[in-house]
């Protein structure tokens, strides 16, 4: 039993599910017992989204110091937008709906690593700069009107089987394939092997800079996919739709044990930081706490995890 | 190659040269006095907070929450230091402590200083929000006063802009805490073995960007008279864009503080500039991107030689 614990321990993933676990345990107590499920259920649909960015964020920052992707909010409208745009509310245009909104989303990807290796630009400045050239074409694509989701996807966003929503199995599903990846497969050990050291991954002969590339292109990918089923969850994409995700995408990622200096990823971990944050604004809205008080609770808090699960290892 | 690294320094200048002239030939009108205090008015406070940030990008490290810092303490400034100065002005010294102690925290625990930072941004919005609720405050008359000033022949703006780069760059370029500062940023471990804290270096860079927070929220009050929890949200990317439009790097303690005014007054030039062409409002948030990415590649193309040797 000891051992076991002490093997948990030093799981880097322990701890956003025990903070998301004490949240949801203070949440259910203070309504004595009422909603135990309901609040569950929510968790997991509201979680799904930062969990599908906060993979492709994941891999983004595991490739080493200052890789980032800022681009994240401005794909996921542009891709909302592209898909709600083409799919014209008709179940029969569905497939090319996503279709398009994806290989827009690739185009980002493709784009940022452009400036990233031709321009040499600094990945944050990168993205950043090209998120504002995404977030235009979105609203002058999108024109802002908002077109509802043919039922077909907005089905698919909010069925739940005997109450979990179907879009949190695909996401599961996703999930234990990314972790796959990055276990097993020479993509996912060079992602690992660059943001431990890129000097000596390249002196090893791993394709340094097609890692990359592919690293950016997936994370505009999975901003795509969060964008559709978004879209398909919020009955129609807006034009701030993905502003929430710049901030939640890097937390989850970081507050889920995966190192911000790069070479360590934790895909458990995203599941339990997610759950984490949207149990914690659960947690303030039952207490009736003030808006500012909301606020300032949850950053303490995200402060407060990070001291408790980061630091000292990385001396 | 010193021909290299002189267009490299000289670049920050160049891109503010390249826009400004831009505009005078867009509209002609904009190059009098009146015209110029008019578009860079705002680049005080935008200044202010770029020199904040870089004050923390020295240390290898981001601030995130350096945009709603400036809303707390314009929050502050018009409630607060409106009615009690004294109360105002601990207030606003409290802020300072507060940015400190972040450095100290982040320091003493090997904190990733990204996600510290996005959660305290949380925290100043959330003290702002609860300090005034709803946009409002009155700016006290000597802040009014100091950012409407008219100084003979040059205006305010400019004369400001010098003046905030020039002392930076004094201390941080040419004193021995600079040299100690910008080290902590090349290589810590050295400097610790030689003897210097960095937790007193941390510390201190930190209570800078405070300081110059402060200042930056002070006079952003000054031009908008009442203030607005959410009011400088956008600073903390300009910030950071600022920094490296003037040359800044984010490791190694590669910093230019004259730079990085020059680059926050070029992201301010810019938006006037977007404005004066008449590009439609769906395109200016692009149309900036698309500036950052010029010039960038411009500096690419420029540090090319230097990277492959």
């Amino acid at each position: 039993m000891n051992a076991l614990i002490n093997r948990l321990r030093h799981q880097p993933w322990i701890w956003s599910f025990l903070a998301a676990a004490l949240v949801w345990i203070v949440t259910v107590t203070w309504l004595r017992g009422q909603g135990a499920g309901e609040i569950l259920t929510a968790a997991l649909s509201f979680a799904t989204f930062s969990i599908i960015v906060g993979l492709g964020q994941m891999m983004v920052i595991t490739t080493g110091p200052g890789n980032v992707d800022l681009s994240i909010p401005a794909t996921i409208t542009l891709a909302g937008v592209v898909a709600m745009k083409v799919m014209d509310t008709d179940n029969a245009r569905l497939l090319i709906g996503i279709l398009a909104a994806l290989g827009v989303s690739l185009l980002a990807g493709i784009f940022n690593y452009a400036l990233i290796r031709l321009l040499r630009m600094p990945p944050i400045i990168a993205t950043l700069s090209s998120s504002f050239l995404i977030l235009s074409t979105a609203i002058s694509y999108g024109r802002g009107i908002r077109i509802k989701p043919p039922p077909m996807l907005d089905d698919f966003a909010t069925f739940r089987l005997t109450g979990i929503p179907v879009a949190t199995l695909f996401v599961l599903a996703v999930s234990f394939v990314m972790a796959l990846v990055l276990r097993r497969t020479v993509y996912g050990r060079s992602v690992l092997a660059i943001g431990q050291n890129p000097r000596a991954a390249w002196l090893a002969g791993l394709k340094v800079d097609g890692v990359r590339f592919a690293t950016y292109v997936l994370s505009g990918f999975l901003s795509g996919v969060c964008g559709i089923v978004l879209s398909g969850f919020s009955g129609g994409a807006a034009l701030d739709m993905g502003e929430e995700f710049l901030l939640s995408s890097i937390a989850v990622v970081v507050i889920g044990g995966t190192s911000v200096a790069g070479g360590k990823a934790n895909v458990p971990g995203i599941w339990g930081a997610a759950l984490f944050l949207f149990l914690l604004v659960t947690m303030l809205n039952t207490f009736h706490a003030s808006a500012g008080i909301r606020l300032i609770m949850t950053g303490l808090i995200i402060i407060a995890v990070i001291v408790i699960a980061g630091g000292d290892e990385q001396r | 190659m010193i021909g290299r690294r002189f267009l490299r320094q000289a670049l920050p200048f160049l891109s503010l040269a390249v826009v400004l002239a831009a505009i005078f030939f867009v509209q002609p009108r904009t190059m009098s006095y009146f015209g110029l205090n008019l578009m860079l008015q705002y680049a005080v406070p935008i200044a202010l907070a770029t020199i904040a940030q870089m004050f923390v990008i020295t240390v290898n490290d981001l601030d995130l929450s350096i945009g709603p810092f400036v809303g707390l303490v314009g929050s502050i400034a018009a409630t607060l230091l409106y009615d009690d100065p004294v109360l105002g002005m601990a207030a606003l010294l409290a802020c300072i402590a507060a940015y400190g102690a972040v450095g100290a925290l982040i320091h003493s625990r090997n904190l990733p200083s990204i996600v510290v930072t996005l959660g305290l941004s949380f925290v100043w919005l959330g003290i702002s929000v609860l300090i005034l609720p709803t946009p409002g405050g009155n700016a006290p008359g000597w802040l009014k006063w100091l950012m409407a000033v008219q100084i003979p022949l040059v205006p305010f703006p400019i004369v400001a802009a010098i003046i905030i780069g020039g002392a930076v760059q004094l201390a941080l370029m040419y004193s021995s805490f600079g040299v100690i500062a910008r080290g902590a940023g090349g290589n810590p471990r050295a400097l610790a073995r030689a003897g210097w804290s960095m937790l007193w270096t941390k510390v201190a860079m930190y209570s800078l960007a405070g300081f110059f927070g402060v200042l930056s929220g002070l006079s952003l009050l000054g031009l908008t008279t009442s203030a607005d929890a959410h009011v400088a949200d956008r600073y903390t990317l300009y910030s950071i864009a600022g920094v490296i439009l003037g040359g800044g790097e984010f490791i190694g303690g590669r910093v230019s503080p004259m730079g990085a005014v020059v680059g926050a007054l070029t992201l301010a030039l810019a938006g006037s500039f977007l404005i004066f062409l008449r590009i439609s409002p769906d395109w200016q948030i692009g149309a900036q991107g698309a500036i950052l990415i010029v010039v960038l590649a411009l500096r690419a193309a420029v540090t090319l030689g230097e990277a492959r040797r």
